[in-house]
């Protein structure tokens, strides 16, 4: 029954021609479509439970790893000088792998080559925690990625992959999300997809879940195969992403039905 | 007859086939589990209603982390206070959710928590004072399926 | 070490009523879940969570799998000198987590 609706709704929406991006005085959060009691759950620290693992990544941030012995302080110092504003402008250009990363990518890359450690696996606590903790330190701050011209080829295939249809439901990213914003599915409100709050706390997930997750959830949702986690087609989408919702404010933990 | 107990027959095995696929979700509290729950509490004392407040959202965003508070109409002194609040509900596996116990010292009668309903159904709260007489409030919540949720694991 | 979250105002004055937050890391697991194989997970929850001022107890909770994960306890308490909130989470599987929160009262 569900199912049939969703895809009753969405047949209606394929029909409609693809709209332009979103302006920017359009732009809306996640935060503004949600009930006010998720929104109190955002808005204190003490009531949102995202702040747990920024809890948790704090502590991984002073914690010495890898063969190196380093602990991200150990270079980086204090993360809420040295990272302020830096979530802002990820995914970015990394100039040894000829392609964007994104902050998740980031911190393996700074495990890998400075603290001669391990990557954390995609979705661990520990990568989601570290990643959650980096990203508060920019919170209110603008967005502000894909300044650097190296991405530009980059951004385009996101965007590309953002306006093209596919899977069962032979629909794009943009048929919801560009177009159709304003309009319900099922009982939920269909948002613009701005991808201000992550790592977040999703009520569904009962915990703290990255962008990726989140895309691969709605690319299974519209029956089509997911992008492995890591996957170039993945961080494209995210880098696509955050230049669309450039110039909103980063909430990190944000917190979404 | 040949037919008919062949359809039988055939019927059986289909509802074998359904009852196994049925067990991987779990099963609803029934009401005697939910008053039985209650009793457990109240023992053969009379709950009445009045004296407490459920605020519970009417419409869920999200059946995992649904907020709730109650409150209890009550001075909180040495003499007349609120020894303590249960909440039950009705369709969830099990039909208990919490129970906390307060005393003289917590000052007001009020307590917040977050729940998961696995449906939509009722959720009731029942206070016990300290003179030992039962207080109880429902509320009616309408859980809704988000459009698109991740499969389950 | 799972990480807990406490709100307790520093300052009160004498015979104040005081609002106490708390948010405990906990999966919540609820014993009634299955793996695409079919098999339970086991169930993994904080059973009991018990806040005490000055070594008194002032509020106690049973938890049962219905509480979300993460589990979210606000409640009330009169102070009437100062001291120290200590706060007790058990659980499953051997859980059992502390903290506390000083509190002034002038």
């Amino acid at each position: 029954m569900r199912i049939a609706l969703c895809i009753a709704l969405l047949t209606a929406m394929a029909g409609a021609a693809l709209a332009t991006e979103i302006s920017l005085d359009q732009r809306r959060s996640g935060y503004s479509f949600m009930s006010a009691d998720t929104k109190a759950m955002q808005d204190e620290d003490t009531a949102n439970p995202g702040m747990l693992f920024v809890l948790d990544g704090e502590a991984l941030w002073k914690r010495k790893a890898g063969s190196a012995d380093k602990a991200c302080a150990d270079c980086h110092s204090d993360a809420r000088v040295s990272m302020k504003g830096v979530a802002a402008h990820y995914p970015a250009f990394e100039k040894t792998l000829g392609k964007p990363v994104d902050l998740e990518g980031r911190i393996n890359l700074c495990r890998s080559n400075h603290q001669q450690a391990s990557p954390f696996a995609y979705e661990s606590r520990e990568l989601l925690a570290l990643t959650a903790y980096v990203a508060q330190q920019s919170r209110g701050v603008p967005i502000a990625a894909g300044d650097d011209p190296d991405l530009a080829p980059f951004v385009e295939k996101g965007h590309a992959l953002f306006v093209q249809r596919q899977g069962q439901l032979n629909l794009a990213c943009a048929n919801c999300h560009d177009d159709n914003w304003d309009k319900k599915l099922a009982g939920s409100p269909i948002t613009q997809g701005q991808p201000t709050g992550y790592p977040l706390y999703r009520l569904e997930w009962q915990a703290l879940g990255s962008l990726q997750r989140r895309l691969r959830a709605c690319i299974t949702g519209i029956r089509a195969q997911a992008y492995d986690y890591g996957s170039p087609e993945l961080v494209e989408l995210e880098l696509y992403l955050m230049t669309r919702a450039r110039g909103m404010p980063v909430e990190t933990p944000a917190v979404r039905p | 007859m040949a037919n008919s107990e062949h359809t039988r027959r055939t019927f059986f095995g289909l509802t074998g086939g359904a009852a196994a696929l049925v067990i991987v979700r779990p099963v609803d509290a029934t009401p005697a589990m939910l008053s039985a729950a209650i009793r457990n509490v109240v023992g053969e004392a009379n709950v009445r209603t009045g004296k407490v407040k459920l605020d519970i959202p009417p419409l869920v965003e999200n059946g995992n982390t649904v907020p709730m508070t109650v409150s209890v109409t009550s001075p909180m002194t040495a003499d007349e206070y609120v020894k303590s609040i249960h909440v039950f509900n009705e369709k969830n596996p099990q039909p208990n959710i919490g129970n906390f116990y307060l005393g003289p010292r917590a000052g007001r009668a009020q307590v917040s928590t977050r729940i998961r309903l696995a449906d939509s159904q009722k959720v009731t709260a029942i206070a016990r004072l300290s003179d030992d007489t039962f207080w109880s409030a429902t509320a009616d919540v309408v859980v809704t399926l988000a459009a698109c949720t991740e499969e389950a694991i | 070490m799972p990480s807990a979250l406490i709100n307790v105002p520093k300052k009160a004055k004498r015979g104040d009523v005081i609002e106490i937050k708390t948010l405990m890391s906990h999966i919540m697991e609820t014993g009634y879940r299955h793996t695409a194989s079919g098999d339970v997970v086991p169930r993994d929850i904080i059973t009991s969570f018990t806040c005490r001022f000055n070594g008194i107890e002032v509020f106690r909770a049973d938890l049962y799998p219905a509480i979300a994960a993460n589990p979210f306890i606000t409640f009330f308490a009169t102070v009437t000198e100062s001291g120290k909130f200590e706060f007790e989470w058990i659980g499953d599987k051997g859980f059992s987590e502390t903290a506390s929160a000083s509190i002034t009262v002038e």
